[in-house]
């Protein structure tokens, strides 16, 4: 069924479960929070597994022999298998927690690129990543010789396939490809990538930090060798990220840090690793952010991850369609065809002003070049303002937006 | 209106629009740029010593950014002729906030606090204490 096609949320009774959304701020104003792809807010039913944790069974999950650890254990790794279904991974041998997508990124930089990469080598990007992997494989190129290119984005925000298809060559080792972007909400062709990289023997990693909150993933489906996301953009806690990886890499890669926890068998001389995917994570791991983020799935899930991309591609192509003015220039691709992510400017008004003035109308957003500097520069602006919408938002507060940026055109005009 | 909206007041937004001082100066004794990493904000200041070496003669300055930054970096221009380098390195940030006049949002400050900042920066570097390249709000 096409995501257009859903039975609409129930809005009102998803916004019952975050009390945060009943609060006000600036002066007695309704909180109207639009900064969802920064970090999304956190349901009931998620604090009370963090609590609930934290009250009844907290404990190491070193495979103690009490029964604590032993209930942390096996909630912790339940937790992997949750998510890595959630994701269409098989098994938690493929879903490795860590602290964040930034996390996630430098751990295959790490385990993977700075041992297999040198001079003559190159890495494929796209002009829209975000920082977290563009300066991530920055470093990685300098400290091995390897080059970056990038894939360019063009006018309308879409990738321009034709030039990847030829920057993509035998010398590529890795590409690498936000899902959604953050900044133009461009939904990127990732299968097709997939298949480019592949077709040149190369490792195909999605950044899924605004896609895996907003719409059905499967990285079975779309053949991703890494995918990463964040917890607290998906209802999460913060402090939990994922990386994805297909069994047979993460079972050849070294692990990236050394200690607890991560190994089998430790002498004086040498030591081996635990099976994944614990290889990767290594020390007290995240175990009431990853216990925690399994609940905020299973909530995702409930609600049904075909209605929340409906809902958001409605409220989106609404947001759209209010922005837009001869004064107002969005960015990326049109309304109907973005994730769920509107960044704009308007003629004469700063994002942090703007975003100072949409505050004292209640109305959360973000303003600046949202981790992609590099994208902003070629763009020509210095920074932008960004609302972005996730399941509990409703077309009010979208009016809101609009009033609030009517107000800004006032003092500024 | 409330809080934030009202560091918006005429005389910051005329400011925004008519920056005073905007623009180089032909051969000025020192000239520096800074930036303000959390908006974006850029300001580059050209500075005219009067034949003591130690009083600002003329300024000018350009830049790109927030009303705020900008603002704040036209006001300040008009201050410093006059000034002494020392005078110049006292200057703190509640001076910078009495000038503009306005409250001031805690997640601005840092851009009401740039041109004040590169101004320093650039007087320390041509006296030869600092040896900065670019100022930035994050220091
Ligand atoms: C596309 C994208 N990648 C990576 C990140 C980094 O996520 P985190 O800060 O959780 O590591 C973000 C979030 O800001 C993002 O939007």
């Amino acid at each position: 069924m096409k995501a257009s096609e859903q039975a609409p949320l129930d809005v009102e009774a998803i916004r019952e479960d975050f009390p945060i959304l009943e609060r006000e701020v600036a002066d007695g104003k309704g909180l109207v929070y639009l900064d969802n792809a920064a970090t999304a807010q956190t349901p009931d039913q998620v604090v009370d597994v963090i609590a609930d944790y934290y009250r009844t069974y907290n404990a190491n999950v070193h495979r103690g022999i009490h029964q604590l650890s032993q209930e942390a254990s096996v909630a912790y790794e339940d937790a992997h298998d949750r998510v890595a279904e959630f994701v269409g991974a098989d098994g938690r041998e493929e879903m490795v927690f860590t602290k964040n997508t930034t996390e996630s990124e430098n751990l295959v930089a790490g385990a993977w690129g700075l041992n297999e990469l040198g001079p003559g080598d190159e890495v494929v990007l796209t002009e829209m990543e975000h920082h977290a992997s563009l300066v991530t494989w920055q470093q990685v190129a300098k400290r091995t010789g390897a080059e970056v290119k990038y894939i360019p984005v063009d006018e309308d925000g879409y990738l321009d396939m034709d030039a990847a298809a030829e920057l993509i060559t035998d010398d590529t080792q890795l590409v690498n490809a936000v899902h959604v972007s953050n900044t133009l909400g461009t939904v990127n062709p990732v299968a097709d990538l997939a298949d480019l990289a592949h077709d040149h023997d190369a490792l195909f990693f999605v950044d899924g930090a605004q896609a895996a909150p907003t719409r059905p993933v499967d990285v079975e489906a779309m053949d991703a060798d890494f995918y990463a996301f964040s917890g607290h953009k998906m209802l999460g806690p913060t402090g939990i990220g994922c990386l994805y990886g297909k069994r047979h890499l993460l079972e050849e890669m070294e692990p990236h840090l050394y200690g607890g926890m991560m190994i089998n068998r430790v002498t004086f001389e040498e030591s081996t690793w635990a099976d994944l995917p614990w290889k990767y994570e290594a020390g007290t791991p995240v175990i009431a952010q990853g216990i925690a983020l399994a609940a905020a799935v299973d909530y995702l899930d409930d609600v049904g991850m075909e209605r929340i991309q409906a809902h958001e591609e409605h409220l989106t192509e609404y947001a759209y369609e209010q922005l837009d003015a001869d004064d107002v220039d969005i960015l990326g691709p049109p309304g109907d065809d973005r994730g769920a992510v509107v960044s704009f400017n308007v003629d004469g008004i700063h994002a942090h002003d703007l975003s100072t003035i949409l505050n004292d109308h209640g109305v959360a957003i973000r303003a600046g070049d949202h981790c992609t500097q590099p994208l902003h520069q070629k763009l020509g602006i210095p920074a932008s303002t960004r609302a972005s919408f996730y399941l509990y938002n409703t077309k009010e507060e979208v009016d809101a937006l609009v009033e609030g940026v009517e107000a800004a055109r006032e003092i500024f005009h | 209106m409330s809080m934030g909206s009202d560091m918006y007041r005429q005389q910051i937004l005329d400011h925004y629009r008519n920056p005073r001082n905007h623009g180089e100066l032909g051969d000025p004794t020192f000239s520096h740029e800074g930036y303000n990493p959390s908006c974006g904000d850029e300001l580059e200041f050209d500075v005219v010593l009067e034949d003591d070496g130690e009083t600002i003669e003329r300024v000018a300055f350009r830049g790109e950014g927030c009303a705020i930054s900008q603002a704040s970096a036209s006001m300040l221009s008009q201050e410093l002729p006059g000034m002494t380098l020392d005078e110049v390195a006292d200057l703190d940030r509640d001076d910078v906030l009495e000038l503009l006049g306005v409250e001031v949002t805690p997640m601005r400050i840092k851009c009401a606090v740039l041109a004040e900042k590169v101004v320093q920066d650039g007087a320390r570097i041509y006296e030869g204490e600092a040896d900065v390249d670019q100022t930035t709000t994050e220091d």
